[in-house]
């Protein structure tokens, strides 16, 4: 579904990404993780045409992204939900899930509303509340909704349980594997290391620009090296 | 060293703290936990002062500092940090540390040194003439800790200075708490990232829809049902009793 080739990518002169290849196939949950400031970000950003790449190639469903707006990236099907929610704070929470059917999702917004809201109740029982007065929790939730309401094939999800307790963050992995087995692919961004391991199919660690690891989630989480240094058990 | 008793904070209809009363003892680390949206981040506002209460009292090392401003507050000793980290973008993160040090050294040069002294304390030696607006996650987490240490407080409200980092990371900003409490600083703090509220808290209260649902120690909480319910959930719970068994084989 994306392949990503030699992607090159980072912000003004400062080169972030030196060369990344990455897959993620129809129905897989690939799960991306690094330390903080190790592009996870800008390869997001890339992937979402918010940036243009240095170098490489972007296909998705075999068609090359590079050179796209990201309006037009949205109505193939790839959607982003960023890194630190970034709800619209003075809307309500109806309105900013209204949004997230702008481009793509319009003819089902009112089955994608209640799926939404099926998935949670808790935005149901907000929805004309405005989304910024909302605990960081909800809305994390209401980002994610937002994503849903475009009708995604594939999801990029940027650190979704950042700041949620640890009863949502299991919420949050459970309603991952629940949207993954409807069918949706998604890529996960995490720092919840463990956790996203343990849903996830497959993993790439980037370090320093590269993609330093890869394999089978449960390969990794098993990998002597990868616990001690980066999973810190 | 603080005590609360019987705040409440009603916004509209909202009563987003009820009846909250807490108490943290000089020298010791207390963790605030509970469910999003429980009002934790707002009795954080509502004890330093950022946010009007309607009823209750705040104590400060024996004093009433009901309604006094933020800055009188900050200035008897209490800060706290922000979820949101907010540097000051477009400066270097000495001068984002050196702002809160003029709290305590009026005098340019004594802050710009004792900054830089907080700045090494945290790590951050190297990143000093980098501009705030570079910094990453953590690197923006731990300048948030470095310019309230900054102020020589007495007592720090610490909320969610982890969240976001990875797993060496937060072992990392562990330790750091930890120094600042062997420094004299007491510390309360909001945390989701269970491994180091169980590590570094004597003493535990748990918010619920604005009510303290429980408290005590932190194995006494962390096996409380209401607790599990409201907020663990039963893996993170488990989790915790399994690492708490290890430990115990270990020692």
């Amino acid at each position: 579904m994306l392949e990503v080739r030699g992607l090159r990518a980072g912000y003004g002169r400062v080169e972030i990404l030196r060369g990344i290849d990455l897959d993620v196939a129809a129905g897989e949950i690939v799960a991306v993780l690094g330390s903080n400031g190790v592009g996870k970000s800008t390869l997001n950003n890339n992937l979402s045409a918010l940036y243009r790449p240095f170098g490489g190639t972007i296909r998705f469903k075999g068609e090359d992204l590079v050179g796209l707006s990201s309006t037009e990236v949205v109505k193939r099907g790839l959607i982003h939900v960023p890194e630190g929610r970034r709800i619209f704070p003075d809307l309500s929470v109806l309105e900013n899930l209204e949004l997230g059917s702008l481009v793509r999702g319009k003819p089902n917004r009112q089955r994608n509303l209640d799926r939404v809201m099926a998935i949670f109740p808790r935005l149901k029982e907000r929805l004309k509340q405005m989304a910024g007065t909302m605990s960081g929790g909800e809305q994390q939730m209401l980002a994610i909704g937002r994503g849903l309401m475009s009708e995604p094939e594939l999801l990029i999800l940027d650190e979704p349980s950042l700041g949620l307790s640890p009863l949502l963050v299991e919420e949050m992995f459970a309603l991952v594997q629940r949207i993954n087995g409807e069918g949706l692919s998604i890529l996960l961004m995490e720092q919840n290391a463990v956790q996203t391991l343990a849903i996830a199919h497959r993993a790439y660690i980037i370090e320093n620009g590269h993609v330093t690891m890869q394999g089978k989630a449960a390969d990794l989480l098993r990998d002597p090296a990868l616990r001690k240094n980066y999973l810190g058990l | 060293m603080l005590k609360v008793t019987g705040l409440s904070k009603v916004f509209g209809g909202l009563k987003a703290v009820d009846d909250a009363s807490l108490s943290v003892s000089e020298g010791s680390i207390v963790a605030l936990i509970g469910p999003n949206g429980a009002g934790k981040t707002t009795l954080f506002s509502c004890i330093a002062g950022f946010q009007k209460i309607n009823a209750g009292k705040v104590e400060f090392q024996g004093e009433d500092i009901t309604g006094l401003p933020v800055h009188t507050i900050a200035r008897r000793g209490m800060v706290r940090t922000f979820q949101v980290t907010q540097p000051f973008a477009r400066l270097t993160v000495h001068e984002n540390i050196a702002v809160g040090a003029y709290q305590q050294f009026p005098r340019r040069d004594e802050a710009w040194e004792h900054a830089r002294r907080i700045g090494k304390q945290l790590g951050m030696e190297a990143l000093l003439d980098q501009s705030a607006a570079g910094l990453t996650v953590a690197g923006r987490k731990r300048l948030e800790l470095a310019r309230t240490l900054a102020t020589g407080p007495r007592l720090l409200l610490l909320d969610e200075v982890m969240a976001g980092l990875n797993p060496s990371e937060i072992i990392e900003i562990v330790e750091m708490v930890r120094a600042i409490r062997a420094s004299g600083v007491t510390v309360l703090l909001i945390e989701h990232v269970m491994q180091a509220v169980m590590s570094l808290s004597e003493y535990i209260y748990v918010l619920s829809y604005g009510k303290i649902i429980a408290e005590g120690q932190p194995r006494e909480v962390v096996s409380d049902k209401a607790v599990i319910e409201a907020y663990l959930g039963r893996g993170a719970a488990e989790q915790i009793a399994q690492s708490h068994e290890q430990e115990g084989a270990h020692a």
